[in-house]
């Protein structure tokens, strides 16, 4: 990645529990800065949230989360803004340090830059849509006229036009989390957190949502931190994916290298039912340039660029006889052919 | 977690019944103990170690009101301060709704504008009536109002209005400052709980003598006690509600960057607000509960009315000035319910550009109302006070009733009596006399110790010392066996009757009429009838405390039931459980904490209605707080009633501790 980096955090810990400070103080001392192991944390009668996270977010990238229930990923989104206190650990944004910002200059940081989504949706149930979205404006003082005027903008974005005088009640699930996100939207945040925001609606609204996240950020290109539990969802919306596990972030890799090359067993049987085709590229299943046979025009069938899905390609290299070359930067830096697409495509080889 | 305290709870009951047979065995013999070891002192607290408690109390009282001082003013300035800001808003309420603006004092003064008229008084009811709910609403408190002009109670009960209009926001204003202060500030909090248990639990008539001591006699002495009654509630109720609040909602207020004021004016308090408006109903309740003690120290008003009527032993008008307190705290109550309750917002099409009348078509006609019906009562006067020839009086009836139940049914009543004295009451007051009371006091720190470790132990240990050392042993057991009795048949009738409202939409129609009634009655009023019929004595003492203690058993069971997740509901279904085992092994237990809060307020009720039965002759607490009022002894009135705060403190924490315990077991808790 060469975008700069926008939100980082350092061997951030939260531990549950009494005293946990001086227990990892202590332990870093005595242990030679080793880190407490998940018995050590359990038999100090401590709750270790997050363990150790180090993360490091670019600019413009959708960095999902991914974990199951009880993991410590809305901790540890909460510890990236400070909405708790990590027990130890450094969080940096924009290369400043989060975590000895005083009140007022936090304050603002939130208030300018950063914008989140719940998963109960957390709208205001006393104010109107429009009420609800003009909020985050409010907050900072500015004008009513020109907060309104925001709000319907963002109210339109997300598609909730005619409904700016609805209360929160009276909106289903699927309108009540676009309020949501129009809310979060208003005041043009650059980091865009998202804990579990789809978690609590229906597959298929679920769905149409991911869709209208992917067409929003492409639009807008925020940082976005994006929780969820849900594999699938986060194979489709990520550009890179961290994977936790009892606190500890075991792999953050894109959807790709998680499905090629799983760091434990555990993340193996998360990648194991998502089929190849969606996630592997051309680059990663071709005859690389040294292996292949001639790649004159003649001898093959087609391009392919080597970042295409391979469920994107796959009709036309099935169909051909001859591989096709994969071209990345108008270089051809390999083939790929009939046999590698249909092994992909039944699962062949992949364990 | 796991301590070692939850094991020995397993082989608790075996502990408390071996306790239990000590107790009885040391009860049953104690006095023959005594005697036989020649050592007094274990059946009655010498009187060579008391605390001289009492005239130091009175001293200080004195010393208070006559020389203390802050420097810059002195204290009695600051009760002047404290009464001219109550004295003044009430004044003006009073004005408008009975006594009619005047400028000029004495026989100078002239009026220059009349109070609204009882028409117009009805208007305004009826228009919030409507507002908050429906036509149903409106014409139920309309007809309130009417019936209190009807019946001739029109005047006072404008009276008490004014004191309510003015106790209830002062009470809720003040109860969210403070509430919201205990949220914010644990610190805060840790010293105002304790506080909020005295106030609650320190009976009425204890802090009636020092108030009486510091503002005189008249409206503003009745107010503040009033004030200091309500309040409390509402404390507790902005607390809860507040941290009540969903995380994600106070997280999303930090994430937009809320300063601490904008988090709670336009965050939390909007968030609660539904809840506190249970809140607001319970200052209203309670500020209604308080009009006839107030009146006692000047309040006036239908308080004053069934007074005096009492005194004078004229059971019909004590009935019926009685019935008007209860009849407006009906109102009063279904008003701010239906607030509380009110439907979730609608959205309405942009109404912009009408008329100003036609946006606010309720003010406007009330205001229309008001205006006019002033106007007409210059020349007829029935416009504006209701004509004392067409009201009614059903006085009589009721002395009458009283009477033919008197005459013909004096043996089953006292059969009932007799039974109760003989089989539960006299047995519990003989037990609970008996227990000597250094062991009296090991029990209580021992209970203290297994729910809730030393600190409870501790506590309870030296409060039970300090109703001891102040030589009210015997009277704090009688207030013990009283409040027991009662509290254990309050929660016997009415934790069923809780569980069968929220199980049974039609009986709860019923149940929820009469539970509002009874907590709407004034504690005097039943008295009078259930001393018509049982004379006074313990057993009409427990009745009316039963009825009295009877409405928290009965809500917090039907809340607790009713507030169960759905979903855990319909898990006990789909498992198959009948009825009976969804009720007993999914709500009961998951209900259990509700129960166990409702059950601690049942107790605090039954402790500050105990004052109230030292009237009909019970020798407890109350009887020597009564003393105390009578004889305007301050250091009496107060040890006494802090030895009714100390029972209390000590049931409740005990309380609040195995429902801790219980929870915890239960998994509800973290
Ligand atoms: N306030 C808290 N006190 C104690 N433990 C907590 C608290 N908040 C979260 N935990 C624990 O930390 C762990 C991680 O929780 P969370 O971050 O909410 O997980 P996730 O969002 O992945 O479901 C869980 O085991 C949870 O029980
Ligand atoms: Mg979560």
């Amino acid at each position: 990645m060469d975008k700069p980096v926008k939100l980082a955090c350092r061997s951030v810990w939260k531990l549950y529990g009494p005293d946990a400070e001086n227990f990892l103080t202590y332990k870093s001392h005595s242990d030679q800065a080793k880190n407490p192991t998940s018995e050590e944390i359990r038999d100090a009668g401590l709750i270790g949230a997050v363990r150790a996270a180090d993360v490091e977010i670019h600019e413009g990238e959708i960095f999902v989360i991914m974990g199951l229930s009880g993991s410590g990923k809305s901790t540890l989104v909460r510890c990236l803004s400070r909405l708790i206190e990590p027990t130890a650990g450094e969080v940096l944004f924009e290369g400043r340090d989060l975590l000895s910002m005083a009140e007022r200059e936090l304050i603002e940081v939130r208030r300018r830059k950063m914008g989140m989504v719940f998963q109960q949706f957390a709208l205001l149930p006393h104010l109107t849509v429009l009420q609800n979205v003009a909020f985050p404006l409010e907050v900072q003082g500015t004008a009513q006229g020109e907060r309104e005027t925001r709000a319907r903008e963002v109210i339109e974005l997300v598609g909730l036009k005619g409904r700016e005088s609805y209360f929160p009640r009276e909106l289903s699930g699927g309108q009540q989390q676009r309020v949501g996100i129009a809310r979060s939207l208003a005041v043009e945040p650059d980091l865009w957190f998202l804990d579990e925001p789809f978690s609590a609606l229906d597959p298929l609204i679920r769905r149409e949502m991911q869709d209208e996240f992917l067409r929003l950020q492409s639009m807008l290109h925020k940082t976005i931190v994006f929780i969820t539990h849900d594999f699938d969802e986060a194979i489709r919306l990520a550009d890179r994916i961290a994977i936790m596990q009892d606190g500890e972030i075991i792999q953050t890799a894109t959807p790709e290298e998680l499905v090629l090359h799983p760091a434990t067993e555990y993340v193996a049987e998360f990648t194991r039912h998502i089929p190849r085709a969606k996630i592997l590229t051309a680059r990663s299943v071709m005859l690389p340039i040294a292996n292949s046979g001639s790649v004159a025009p003649e001898n093959c069938a087609g391009e392919v660029r080597a970042g295409d899905r391979i469920e994107d390609i796959a009709d036309p290299i099935e169909a051909a006889a001859a591989p096709f070359r994969v071209v990345e930067d108008g270089e051809v830096i390999g083939t790929i052919d009939r046999r590698a697409v249909v092994d992909v495509l039944v699962g062949r080889g992949a364990d | 977690m796991s301590r070692p305290g939850e094991r020995n709870l397993w082989k608790g009951p075996a502990l408390w019944w071996a306790l239990f047979a000590v107790t009885w065995v040391l009860s049953s013999y104690s006095r023959d103990l005594s005697k036989a070891l020649e050592a007094r002192w274990i059946v009655k607290y010498p009187a060579g170690w008391r605390l001289p408690l009492k005239r130091d109390i009175s001293d200080a009282m004195k010393w208070l009101v006559e020389d203390a001082s802050f420097g810059l003013f002195s204290f009695k300035d600051f009760t002047r301060g404290i009464a001219w800001v109550i004295e003044v808003p009430y004044d003006f309420v009073r004005a408008a709704v009975i006594d009619g603006f005047v400028v000029g004092v004495g026989s100078e003064a002239s009026q220059i504008a009349p109070s609204l008229s009882w028409i117009a008084v009805i208007a305004v009811v009826v228009a919030i009536g409507h507002t908050a709910k429906s036509w149903s609403l409106a014409a139920l408190v309309g007809g309130c109002f009417l019936y209190l002009a009807i019946f001739g109670q029109w005047d006072s009960a404008m009276v008490t209005l004014a004191s309510v209009l003015i106790s209830v926001p002062i009470g809720v204003a003040g109860g969210l400052l403070l509430g919201i202060g205990a949220y914010r500030w644990p610190a805060f909090d840790k010293i105002l709980r304790p506080i909020l248990d005295l106030m609650q639990t320190v009976p009425v008539f204890a802090y009636l003598v020092p108030i009486l001591f510091l503002f005189g006699f008249g409206p503003v002495a009745a107010l503040v006690a009033t004030i200091i009654y309500a309040m409390p509630p509402m404390v507790r109720v902005t607390t809860l509600a507040l941290r009540g609040v969903p995380t994600e909602i106070r997280e999303f207020g930090t994430m937009v960057g809320c300063t601490r004021r904008q988090m709670m004016w336009k965050v939390l308090v909007p968030s609660a607000a539904p809840g506190l408006m249970v809140g607001v109903n319970q200052v209203i309740m309670l500020s209604l509960n308080m009009v006839i003690i107030a009146s006692m120290i000047g309040a006036g008003g239908l308080g004053f009315e069934v007074l005096s009527s009492l005194r004078r032993l004229d059971i019909g008008a004590g009935l019926e000035a009685g019935i008007a307190i209860v009849v407006m705290a009906i109102a009063l109550d279904r008003l701010s319910q239906a607030f509380a309750a009110r439907p979730a917002k609608v959205h309405s099409e942009d109404a912009g550009g009408e008329s100003l009348v036609k946006r606010h078509p309720w003010t406007s006609s009330v205001l229309a109302v008001a205006v006019v019906t002033g106007l007409a009562g210059l020349v007829l006067p029935a416009f504006q006070s209701y004509p004392a020839s067409l009201t009614l009086t059903t006085g009589p009836f009721w002395a009458d009733l009283v009477e033919f139940i008197n005459v013909n049914f004096f043996d089953q009543f006292e059969a009932v009596k007799t039974f109760m004295l003989t089989w539960l009451l006299l047995p519990v007051k003989r037990f609970l006399l008996g227990i000597p009371w250094p062991w009296g006091i090991a029990i209580v720190t021992l209970a203290g110790w297994k729910f809730g470790g030393w600190r409870l132990a501790l506590l309870a240990g030296g409060l039970a010392l300090f109703i001891a050392a102040n030589g009210l042993w015997a009277k704090a057991m009688i207030t013990l066996y009283l409040c027991g009795v009662s509290v254990l048949l309050a929660s016997i009738i009415g934790i069923p009757l809780g569980v069968l409202a929220a199980e049974n939409a039609r009986a709860n129609k019923v149940i929820s009429a009469v539970i509002d009634t009874l907590q709407t009655l004034p504690s005097f009023v039943y008295l009078i009838p259930v001393v018509m019929l049982f004379r006074v004595g313990d057993f009409s003492a427990m009745i009316a405390v039963v009825l009295y203690a009877l409405a928290p058993a009965v809500r917090y069971a039907a809340h607790g039931i009713r507030s169960i997740e759905p979903q855990l509901i319909e898990a006990g279904i789909v498992a198959g459980c009948t009825r009976w085992q969804l009720l007993r092994k999914i709500k009961l237990p998951l209900a259990l904490p509700e129960i166990l809060l409702g059950l601690n307020q049942t107790i605090m009720l039954a402790l500050s209605m105990l004052v109230i039965t030292a009237l009909v002759g019970t020798r407890d607490l109350g009887q020597e707080v009564y003393i105390a009022l009578t004889k305007a002894d301050s250091g009496r009135g107060i040890i006494a009633g802090l030895s009714v705060a100390a029972i209390a403190i000590i049931v409740d924490r005990i309380l609040a501790a195995s429902a801790r315990n219980a929870r915890a077991r239960l998994g509800l808790e973290a």
